[in-house]
């Protein structure tokens, strides 16, 4: 795992990593939405609103999907000093809050006709609300340690272990729906099981994948950028000293 | 660092791996079972169940959600009150509301009924409808008698 460690040669790999997730990610994630939005017949009870499933359910894993990255980054970052985990983790913040945040708009819309409200207060929609506030604590604070690293005050660790608290909401949220009797319908895939129909779980599964291809080729893109970041402010010092 | 000291002393990296699995073991215990003591005050709603077995004072807003009983909704004179029955497998709660009901209020699925208890009728204020984990096409086939009603309901 060392191998990647030097930030050259991470670079060299993520240079055709990228597209290679990115071209793909779009090509099936547009298809699969495509095919939920023309070719997916109507739900026997939702009717035509049960399109929202393709774009919700994917957004709500990679939200979800986001967390973990930042934990387990974090928590490499923290035992094994990898000078790259610490930048996987905040390169995933931000893809995660977005894809959080798309959750949260859809689940709202397709909540008005179906339930008959945009917001209920209950277990599963509050906890998926706060990983939204989780994600921007933890951005505001990946800044804020950035500048002071940059202002020579040396690297913070509090990042990292934000990162590894925040974790504690994730199977709060997958749990939401089983301990507390809530408004959002328990789990309809669960370990090998599923109760949603083949005519909508095979579009489902395809856009998971292709909208998962897209967060791994936002998270290299941004990996890529945080260490020019670095790069650059590196070689300003070094001007500066000069 | 020579090799002795390298093989009596634990490496710091294993030592912080514990260390933070440990604490985080611990951290995500109590999270856990912070969330699950809050099991009922978190609830969004009673259950029928719930509500027989203790009533909350007369006047208090709580939410029942239960399952819409089977040939149970009735439309009164007035045209927009309806009264229905809430139910679980141990218990009934007759429901009483008046407005405009949300598209997936049918018989046989879920509902949350924001209200209040007036003697035995729960009087609601608010109708949501609660979804169930099943996505099913309109045209399946093998459709049972319950979900064929469903689409009738729907369709008419």
């Amino acid at each position: 795992m060392h191998g990647f460690a030097n930030p050259a040669r991470f670079l060299r790999m993520a240079r055709w990593l990228m597209p290679l997730m990115l071209v793909p990610g779009l090509i099936l994630a547009f298809g699969a939405l495509a095919w939920g939005l023309f070719m997916v017949p109507p739900d026997r009870l939702m009717g035509q609103t049960v399109r929202i499933l393709f774009i919700h359910v994917p957004s709500a894993w990679l939200g979800m999907a986001g967390w973990s990255t930042i934990a387990i980054a974090s928590l490499v970052e923290l035992v094994w000093r990898h000078p790259l985990a610490g930048i996987a983790a905040r390169a995933a913040a931000v893809p995660g809050a977005a894809f959080t945040a798309i959750c949260l708009a859809t689940g709202s819309i397709w909540a008005r006709p179906t339930w008959g409200t945009w917001w209920v207060w209950d277990g599963r929609l509050t906890s998926f609300l706060i990983l939204l506030f989780l994600y921007f604590g933890y951005i505001a604070l990946a800044g804020a340690a950035q500048r002071d690293a940059a202002a020579g005050e040396g690297a913070s660790r509090v990042t990292a272990i934000f990162g590894l608290v925040g974790a504690v909401n994730i199977p709060i949220i997958n749990r939401s729906v089983v301990w507390w009797n809530s408004l959002h319908q328990p789990p309809s895939i669960t370990a090998g099981k599923s109760s949603i129909d083949a005519a909508f779980l095979y579009p489902l599964l395809f856009a998971a994948v292709g909208f998962t291809l897209i967060f791994g080729g936002l998270v290299l893109a941004r990996m890529r950028m945080l260490l020019a970041d670095i790069q650059t402010e590196a070689r300003l010092r070094r001007k500066a000293m000069a | 660092m020579n090799t002795t000291t390298k093989s009596s002393m634990i490496k710091p990296k294993h030592q912080r791996l514990v260390l933070i699995v440990l604490a985080l073991v611990a951290l995500i215990g109590a999270g856990m079972l912070a969330a699950f003591a809050l099991s009922k005050q978190a609830a969004y709603f009673y259950l029928p169940s719930e509500l027989a077995a203790k009533p909350p004072e007369a006047g208090r807003a709580v939410r029942l959600g239960g399952m819409v009983e089977k040939g149970s909704i009735k439309t009164q004179a007035d045209g927009v009150t309806i009264n229905f029955i809430v139910r679980d497998d141990k218990a009934r709660v007759p429901v009483r509301f008046s407005g405009i009901t949300p598209d997936l209020f049918v018989e046989g699925s879920g509902v949350v009924a924001e209200g209040r208890m007036e003697g035995t009728t729960f009087v609601a204020d608010n109708l949501l409808a609660k979804h169930d984990e099943k996505y099913v096409p309109r045209e399946m086939k093998n459709m049972s008698t319950a979900e064929a009603k469903a689409v009738i309901a729907e369709t008419k």
